[in-house]
């Protein structure tokens, strides 16, 4: 039976303008785009050029250190540019989709006396081997790894986001082959995680895996909790994480042999006039739906949630593995003697102001940073909203004096950037937490590799 | 708020990195910054703050210290009008505390962050907000009578060789406040210590001390008793003031109506002070417990096995009296120079104030064993962190031995 943990270190921040089970219809546009931005720890090396045809499922870019980890076309069409930006770094692959999409064909895969090889050359030929990211260093899985085990992620509980199951319906079938593919690529468990504070998933509860369950506070929907509280990642072991939403598209893979990388996205926030949910292809131009849905005066962009997403313009495109779109306004503007002020209705994790009073209250966040930039100075404060057994204002303090074998000994093996998203939002200093770990994970793998 | 953000709009130009007074951009982006919480966007990591920042902790660290502080300002005049048998109204007290604290308080702010920004400019980054506190602290834990000079030279000395060598507000080993204390005390024993300087005696209109009038505080006194043996005779009229009805009754000890550094005497207003700043979250409740705890042991100790009346003193009598109690909610809590692991904080606590009563009691020459035993403690609190931390690398270690 599964196993329950409660999260209690941690905080839900609550945003106005949650998206309903609203279908906003399909985002459709004639230009898509993928980034090598989106894939940390890769180096893209293209695979085609400006006037190639590509079918959906071709390879755009490679790894240049690890040729299997291919992020593919997710629509058929003319690849239009390659953007570039200072010393010829690629910055976007920019496709002309054609009106009917044809797909390149990978073959059914075919399960029955299935190898690990088999199944990791599949995963590579259809590009669906980008949505599995390898820890230590939170990357793109290479595919000769040996995962000691694989986390299903099948929790949401950053701010605004999307209801998992209504994003999944469906889908079912495609959910159960994808974990029969991702089996074989370890030896060791495959854990699926469910959130006991929501409505049980089906087709995530019938899966054949071990499932853990998790309640309490957000950051309980970061699998970097999950494997914090089920088994610590130690040194010299590597571990798998999928994200549950992105199952379909694996699925599918194996099933058809085609990518067809299609989501339900969330759009949410206080500034998006239509909040629900649209399906969309990953990689899709957002200009006419933003500019239908959202009001962009003045607005933030977020792929992503606030914590962890990525910050985009109204002209671009839906990023790789992003399956929220957050809008909310810009704190582009200065406030008089806020930080005297009482606070009653500001927005805080700690009692400083007089907001905790009202706990259940939904804010209209925007963007201010409330603060400038500060050295360390407050103690004991980033440890409440991280639930696992590290220290982490010293392990942050390891990485800026670059010291790998403090970074080791502190437990930098165990985190991703996004395990600190919460403690930079709390962060009295107004750090850049997630900056740093970043760093941190980079200067590790490049004396480890 | 239009026409101020005008000003500073205006003024910004001059200077600004060409301008021509740009030694003094810090002091006009802190005066900015104060007046108005930037309009910084978050360009990296998550895209929503707290609304908390290092003002805001800082002024909460204020308000904790307020009821203290106007109580000293209170006390001021009424030790002063009381040395001369004079009545006085409260009013009377607040005005003349306030002319002899306010300028205290503000060649401490002058000469202190006169330092800060100098080295703002010369670094190039914004004045850290630290100094808000410390230049608060420091006339607090000062004797009325201190010269302004002295003050100014203890101040400079404290935020430059404690503070800034080590690279300014975050960096620093020592506590600054503490470690401008402990400069005026060793520079300028004669003023910093004795029963000369705790109340102002200087008199306007030639007015004569009341008879029997000591000025002494209460550590002073029963620093006499030591070496006289238990139960003395001749110690009777020093320990007749420790009891119910005397000067330093346990009472008047509590409430702070004795002679002492100007905002230290007042236990009841300091746990005010700290119960803000724990239900603030500002504060570390287990600092403060474990220093009260810490105290109380070694105190009970000494009280267990006296051999003289200060050693024999009533536990809870000896917090309350000199600067234990201001030490455990306003000093030892400084989080930058205090442990700062949660395990650390409690054993920190513990022994800075376990280590403030032994010096205090073992050394009468230096009745401020608080102040000695939190600078001391300070140095210590990196090597307290590095075995908890320490502690935490081994489980991880073990773990992967196990694996």
């Amino acid at each position: 039976m599964s196993q329950t943990f409660k999260i209690r270190k941690g905080h839900d921040i609550k945003l106005i303008g949650g998206a309903p089970k609203t279908d906003l219809g399909r985002i459709t546009a004639s230009t898509y785009a993928v980034t090598p931005l989106d894939f940390p720890g890769i180096t893209p090396k293209l695979a085609v050029k400006a006037g190639t045809q590509v079918k959906a499922g071709d390879t755009l870019f490679f790894d240049k250190d690890r040729p299997e980890v291919k992020i593919c076309s997710p629509v058929s069409g003319e690849v239009a540019e390659v953007k570039r930006g200072a010393k010829r770094k690629i910055l976007a692959v920019l496709i002309l989709a054609d009106s009917e999409t044809t797909y390149a064909d990978h073959g059914a895969f075919g399960f029955s006396g299935a190898t690990r090889e088999a199944a990791a050359a599949h995963f590579s030929a259809t590009g669906v081997g980008a949505f599995i990211t390898s820890r230590p260093y939170g990357v793109a899985a290479g595919m000769s790894e040996k995962p000691r085990a694989i986390f299903v992620n099948g929790i949401q509980s950053g701010p605004l986001s999307g209801d998992l199951a209504y994003q999944l319906e469906g889908k079912e079938k495609s959910i159960a082959t994808a974990l029969k593919a991702l089996k074989l690529m370890t030896e060791g468990t495959v854990y699926v995680s469910h959130d006991a504070d929501r409505a049980p998933i089906e087709a995530l509860q019938s899966l054949d895996a071990t499932h853990i369950t998790f309640s309490g506070k957000h950051p309980k929907g970061l699998v970097g909790t999950q494997i914090a509280q089920t088994a610590p990642l130690n040194k010299g072991e590597i571990v798998w994480t999928v994200n549950a939403i992105d199952l379909p598209t694996i699925g599918a893979a194996f099933e058809t042999g085609e990518y067809r990388p299609e989501y339900r996205v969330t759009v949410a926030g206080s500034k998006a006039m239509n909040a629900g949910y649209a399906t969309a292809l990953q990689g899709v131009s957002l200009t006419s739906f933003v500019s239908a849905n959202v009001n962009t005066d003045n607005t933030r962009l977020i792929a992503g949630d606030v914590l962890t997403g990525t910050k985009i313009e109204k002209d671009d495109f839906l990023s790789f593995g992003r399956t929220q779109l957050t809008a909310i306004p810009e704190g582009n503007k200065t406030e008089f003697f806020g930080w005297v002020l009482p606070g009653f209705g500001k927005f805080s994790m700690n009692r400083a102001f007089w907001s905790w009073l009202f706990p259940n209250r939904e804010y209209d966040l925007d963007t201010n940073m409330h603060g400038e930039e500060r050295a360390f100075v407050v103690t004991g404060e980033y440890e409440k909203f991280i639930p696992m057994d590290i220290f982490p204002q010293q392990l942050l303090r390891s990485i800026l004096i670059g010291d790998i074998e403090k970074m080791e000994q502190l437990g930098i093996y165990e985190v991703v950037p996004e395990d600190f998203a919460l403690a930079e939002v709390a962060c009295t200093s107004k750090l850049p937490l997630q900056e740093i770990v970043r760093k941190g994970l980079n200067d590790l793998r490049k004396e480890m590799i | 708020m239009k026409f101020v953000q005008n000003i500073f709009d205006q003024t910004r130009p001059l200077v600004e990195k060409d301008g021509k007074r740009n030694i003094f951009y810090p002091l006009h982006n802190a005066i900015e910054t104060m007046a108005f919480v930037p309009d910084h966007t978050a360009h990296s990591g998550a895209h929503v703050r707290d609304a908390i920042d290092l003002k805001r902790t800082m002024v909460t660290v204020i308000f904790a210290m307020v009821p203290a502080l106007l109580f000293g300002m209170w006390n001021i005049g009424r030790l002063h009008f009381g040395a001369f048998g004079e009545e006085s109204t409260l009013i009377d007290n607040v005005i003349f505390g306030a002319m002899k604290l306010l300028p205290l308080i503000i060649v401490t702010y002058a000469a202190g962050l006169g330092v800060e920004i100098y080295f703002s400019w010369k670094r190039n980054h914004p004045v850290n907000e630290g100094f808000l506190v410390s230049g608060l602290l420091i006339p607090m834990i000062m004797p009325v009578d201190i010269p302004l000079w002295m003050v100014a030279v203890s101040t400079i000395f404290a935020v430059l060789i404690g503070k800034e060598v080590f690279g300014g507000t975050g960096m620093n080993l020592l506590n600054p406040a503490l470690t401008a204390r402990a400069f005026a005390f060793f520079a300028y024993p004669t003023w910093m210590s004795g029963d000369k300087v705790w109340i102002n005696t200087t008199s306007a209109d030639g007015g004569q001390l009341v008879d029997g009038y000591s000025g002494a505080t209460a550590l002073g006194d029963l620093a006499t008793t030591v070496g006289q043996g238990l139960g003395n005779p001749s110690t009777e009229t020093v320990m007749a003031q420790f009891g119910p009805e005397g000067t330093y009754s346990l009472m008047n000890a509590f409430l702070g109506l004795i002679p002492g550094s100007i905002g230290e005497t007042s236990a009841a207003l300091i746990l005010l002070g700290g119960l803000f700043l724990v239900f603030k979250g500002v504060g570390s409740w287990r600092i403060m417990v474990s220093f009260f705890i810490g105290g109380f042991v070694m105190a009970a100790i000494f009280n267990a096995f006296a051999v003289n009346e200060f050693m024999g003193l009533n536990p809870l009598h000896q917090l309350m009296l000199g600067g234990f109690m201001f030490g455990m909610v306003f000093m030892a809590t400084d989080p930058v120079s205090a442990a700062q692991t949660t395990t650390g904080k409690l054993i920190y606590g513990f022994l800075a104030g376990f280590f403030g009563i032994m010096i205090r009691v073992f050394n009468p020459a230096y009745p401020e064993g608080i102040m000695l035993a939190i600078l001391f403690m300070n140095v210590m609190a990196p090597l307290i962190d590095h075995y908890v931390v320490e502690a935490n690398v081994k489980r991880r270690a073990k773990r992967l031995a196990n694996a």
